[in-house]
């Protein structure tokens, strides 16, 4: 099984405030990994790193072993990226939409067609193409945002808090869908969030706290090497906090 | 990276930028609106305050909206260079200039295709000016309408680069209007946009050289003498000269290892 995502020994700072500190991850192709963490934990700062928003000054981040920093292309060619901020252009319809994030991957016109009809049917909303992003409720937003990731047939779809704002319905229809396409195994998954019932038994977990890792791993060994019941009073434990 | 990724990557941007442009109607209009006030209005209660005097490269006296005309042609291009370029890093185009800025495309290209995007929606804000400015008898000679272009595109892509610029190294203009007070207004009152250089310099000599290296000032003369199929080699070379200063600076600002984007993104 091949590494889609390896990050080693990371630190950031904001000024004097350290955001990041040594952290280190490992992602296999096919897994789905839960990066879970209080808000201002330092998620959104590593999506940043991972995706050269910002730039890494320490350790290295490697995506299919194309580093970041030294070889930015390569590395970016492989992710799909859902930020936690909508993105979508709401004056564009859904189907301009994926055609703009298409040609910025350099995909031609037919390729990006094909793609952008077979992953608005996956998402169920091939109805929706023409309308304007406008007239879409959240959570259809957030499967056009998903099904944009996946245009370009990325190995490594980092996903920061897609849940946020959305209601239940909405939340499961999207975290199953995310979970069906790691089933494949080509596909690795940083599911991020604060949001402890989204995860399953038997998935990975990392648990990110005040800018470090404090834990990493199946969620059952968590939940026993912690003494706990399940992963919520693991995850309470680990952070010192009540959630 | 095959060159034809980098074309079907501009065309996609250049595309974008024209569906948001004719998407919202009421951006064409505002956009048109503001320089035809100061045509109808300012310029109507001024031409008898202010003579101009023959001046290259016009050959004969002209009404005074015949002279203001490439100053507001300029404002135009301003405005867009700013809004454009502003928004990308303010309100709800945050999250786009994010998706964009994480494409494999080296990220100079991906800049310079968006100034470019932006630059083609203020062409076409220009010449739906010069289509209702010739109602007010602006009418240039006909080989002015194509002899502006090229000044149009370096013009625009000057104003451009420099918005660009802004927004990646200003943190605290956090809105348009801060904007519009420190730099639109001061650019543009301080150039010879409203006013030929000369009259400036006889009230005042340091506001004559502000006014004379502001580079709003060459955007402006540029885009009078192409309109009237006249070549300036100052004001090009000086227009040439800034936009490659404020290109060279937007792309280390955006540049996640030096920019300002890194003193932002922390380290």
């Amino acid at each position: 099984m091949s590494t889609a995502l390896q990050i080693k020994n990371v630190s950031h700072k904001f000024g004097e405030f350290k955001a990041l500190n040594n952290v280190s991850i490992k992602i296999d192709s096919g897994d789905f990994t839960v990066l879970l963490g209080l808000n201002g934990a330092g998620k959104t700062t590593l999506y940043s790193l991972i995706t050269r928003l910002y730039n890494n000054n320490s350790g290295s981040i490697k995506i299919h072993n194309f580093d970041v920093r030294e070889e930015s292309s390569d590395a970016l060619k492989n992710i799909g990226v859902v930020f936690q901020q909508p993105t979508l252009d709401l004056d564009l319809s859904v189907e301009e939409n994926l055609h703009y994030h298409s040609s910025l991957h350099g995909l031609s016109f037919a390729d990006a067609k094909e793609r952008i009809e077979e992953e608005i049917r996956r998402i169920d909303l091939t109805e929706k193409l023409k309308n304007k992003v406008r007239s879409l409720s959240g959570g259809q937003r957030r499967r056009v945002e998903i099904a944009r990731s996946l245009l370009h047939k990325p190995k490594l779809l980092l996903l920061d808090e897609p849940t946020v704002g959305l209601d239940i319905g909405s939340r499961q229809m999207i975290l199953k869908h995310v979970k069906s396409l790691c089933k494949k195994g080509e596909l690795a998954v940083l599911w991020a969030t604060h949001l402890i019932d989204e995860i399953d038994k038997g998935e990975k977990v990392v648990i990110i706290h005040k800018g470090e890792i404090v834990e990493s791993g199946d969620v059952l060994k968590i939940v026993k090497k912690t003494k706990q019941k399940n992963i919520r009073d693991a995850f309470n434990k680990l952070v010192g906090v009540k959630v | 990276m095959k060159p034809i990724i980098y074309l079907r990557c501009f065309k996609g941007i250049v595309l974008r930028e024209a569906l948001r442009f004719f998407h919202q109607k009421e951006r064409f209009f505002s956009a048109l609106v503001r320089p035809l006030v100061w045509l109808g209005i300012f310029a109507a209660g001024f031409r008898s305050v202010l003579g101009v005097a023959i001046i290259p490269p016009y050959e004969t006296y002209i009404p005074y909206e015949v002279y203001i005309a490439p100053g507001l042609i300029a404002m135009i291009q301003l405005f867009n260079g700013m809004q454009s370029s502003l928004s990308m890093v303010y309100d709800r185009e945050m999250g786009s200039m994010k998706t964009m800025l994480v494409s494999p495309i080296p990220r100079w290209f991906l800049l310079i295709s968006k100034l470019l995007a932006g630059v083609f929606v203020s062409i076409l804000q220009v010449y739906a000016f010069l289509i209702i400015a010739s109602f007010w008898e602006i009418i240039p000679p006909i080989t002015g309408y194509f002899t502006i272009l090229p000044a149009l595109i370096f013009t625009g892509l000057m104003l451009g680069s420099l918005g660009m610029f802004l927004s990646s190294a200003i943190k605290q203009l956090e809105n348009f209007a801060g904007v519009m007070n420190f730099v639109i207004f001061p650019m543009f009152f301080a150039s010879s946009a409203l006013y030929p250089l000369w009259k400036i310099e006889e009230t005042s000599e340091w506001l004559y050289y502000v006014c004379f290296y502001n580079p709003f000032t060459y955007a402006v003369e540029s885009i009078r003498f192409s309109l009237y199929s006249q070549f300036n080699f100052e004001y090009t070379a000086g227009i040439v000269i800034f936009t490659v200063i404020f290109l060279i600076l937007s792309i280390l600002g955006y540049d996640p290892a030096r920019g300002s984007l890194q003193k932002k993104g922390g380290s």
